[in-house]
């Protein structure tokens, strides 16, 4: 079976598309399937950094494109777990030298080898979006439960449907349930309510997300973080398995939120 | 344009210079067919046109997503920006709109304009459907009515040149009778707009949240009045 493009996007900066790229690049690769997450944010790359391989990169995705190397030179096997690659994103050129037919062509080129190919695509909605989403079999859009980043995720959700790549599954990001609890914080509800797509999965705010993604260490290979199981249940529903909603917090009430949520969103 | 040298009566394709860069008119015809001809002219004027911003009409083409997004990046591979399309149709002009493209460019094309409406007929009497959620950065403006099945969402807007109907949440922008009617309305199944607009008059939602219920907005003696829908 060839293999499935997934791209994370989400419009709005800072909320999470290149931890979750990494998190479930790596649970994918976990449960051995071979996964190549491509970095498109060209010009500002952090998707190295994250899975801790900026001092092996020698050659990058506009060098692929162009024709200076094979894919072969391109690809950096992660060190921790075999079946992981990465395609950074060069760091010294812009979104312009790469088209969206480029990068339909590259993952055309990676679906007979990988059986998943994550891209991760840059804010905005402008050309690296366009490039991000161009290849893309899923597109899944992250939020954070805050107004402005849901506003610019159903921008891109507009966006994606447009480009008939819909349609796209939600990812919510850095929920604090206290928060929500209190109602200091829009809930997963409210956040559904506006956006209307099918939810992928929900990731509690967690400290240790950054000090692995400081480190380099995918939180998923972390065993206790709640986040990592988040991530990990996530790629479980991408490769089309029913795993319930996590309940963000052991406090009676919430988790009653959380089964209403699997109805809404297991369709 | 009447001679055309190249291309005998009916040129299939036609560049014009605009302030804004290259205007493409495209013929009549099956939109496959003048799609692979307009990349033929373009290919053999590659060097004259790398890195051109192009506005096209397509007159009356009916364009799905598919059609626009996958000319604009075939452009694109040719260096060339698709900012702009123009057409007669409102299905290729919402596409082009959705796309993030303009569709109208001032000045240059006086046969657009809407002519305006007879002492007849009461004006915008049209009205168009959209069975979709409205997203954030969609926009319309449609001189007749529009009726929206689904959600308005914030951050899209409707103008009309007549009524506005959405059986769904009104969450964006809306602005009816926007040629100045004082006798158009709006009506949701729940109303909370983040601005809403008659004619010349401009309102916001009041900040507390009632509970939801069909509501009817009109002028009322020059203000913005809304009524819960109360059908007898």
């Amino acid at each position: 079976m060839p293999g499935k493009v997934v791209t994370i996007t989400s419009g709005k900066g800072g909320v999470g598309k290149t931890t979750a790229t990494a998190n479930l690049g790596a649970a994918l690769a976990a449960e051995g399937k071979k996964v190549v997450c491509i970095d498109a944010d060209i010009g500002l790359r952090n998707l190295d950094v994250v899975l801790g391989l900026e001092n092996r990169i020698v050659y990058d995705l506009v060098d692929l494109i162009e024709g200076r190397c094979r894919s072969r030179q391109a690809l950096i096997r992660d060190k921790r777990l075999p079946e992981l690659f990465l395609i950074p994103a060069a760091q010294t050129r812009d979104k312009s030298a790469v088209s969206p037919s480029d990068m339909t062509r590259l993952c055309d080129d990676l679906r007979g080898e990988f059986d998943w190919i994550l891209i991760d695509s840059p804010a905005g909605i402008e050309r690296g979006f366009r490039n991000a989403i161009a290849p893309t079999d899923i597109a899944v859009v992250i939020t954070n439960p805050e107004v402005a980043a849901v506003r610019d995720a159903d921008r891109i959700i507009g966006l994606i449907e447009a480009e008939e790549k819909g349609p796209a599954r939600l990812l919510i990001n850095r929920i604090k349930p206290g928060m929500v609890k209190r109602g200091e914080m829009l809930s997963p509800d409210d956040v559904l309510e506006l956006l209307a797509v099918e939810l992928i999965g929900m990731v509690p705010e967690d400290e240790v997300v950054i000090t692995s993604t400081n480190r380099g260490t995918p939180v998923v290979l972390d065993g206790k973080s709640k986040a990592g199981q988040a991530f990990r249940n996530i790629a479980k529903r991408l490769q089309g398995e029913k795993i319930p909603f996590l309940p963000l917090e052991e406090e009676s009430g919430f988790f009653g939120k959380i089964s209403k949520l699997i109805r809404t969103g297991g369709n | 344009m009447e001679s055309n040298i190249e291309l005998a009566v009916k040129p299939k394709v036609q560049i014009k210079g605009i302030g804004e860069g290259l205007l493409i008119i495209l013929g009549e015809g099956n939109w496959q067919d003048l799609h692979d001809f307009l990349l033929e002219q373009i290919d053999q004027q590659a060097e004259f046109l790398r890195g051109a911003r192009i506005a096209l009409d397509v007159g009356n083409q009916v364009l799905k997503a598919v059609d626009l997004g996958q000319l604009r990046s075939q452009l694109l591979d040719r260096e060339i920006t698709l900012w702009a399309v123009i057409s007669n149709s409102p299905t290729t002009e919402q596409t082009a709109q959705t796309l993030g493209m303009a569709t109208r460019i001032e000045k240059v094309k006086p046969e657009h304009v809407e002519p305006p409406a007879s002492g007849a007929t009461h004006m915008g009497e049209q009205a168009i459907l959209l069975h979709r959620t409205l997203r954030s950065g969609f926009s319309i403006h449609f001189p007749g009515h529009v009726v929206v099945i689904g959600d308005v969402n914030p951050g899209a807007e409707i103008i009309a040149g007549g009524n506005i109907i959405v059986w769904g949440r009104l969450r964006g922008m809306v602005h009816a009778g926007a040629e100045g009617n004082n006798n158009a309305i709006v009506c949701a199944l729940d109303l909370m707009p983040t601005q809403l607009r008659i004619a010349n008059q401009i309102s916001m939602s009041p900040k507390e949240r009632k509970k939801a219920l069909p509501e009817i907005v009109r002028l009322l003696n020059g203000e913005v009045v809304a009524e819960p829908w109360n059908p007898k």
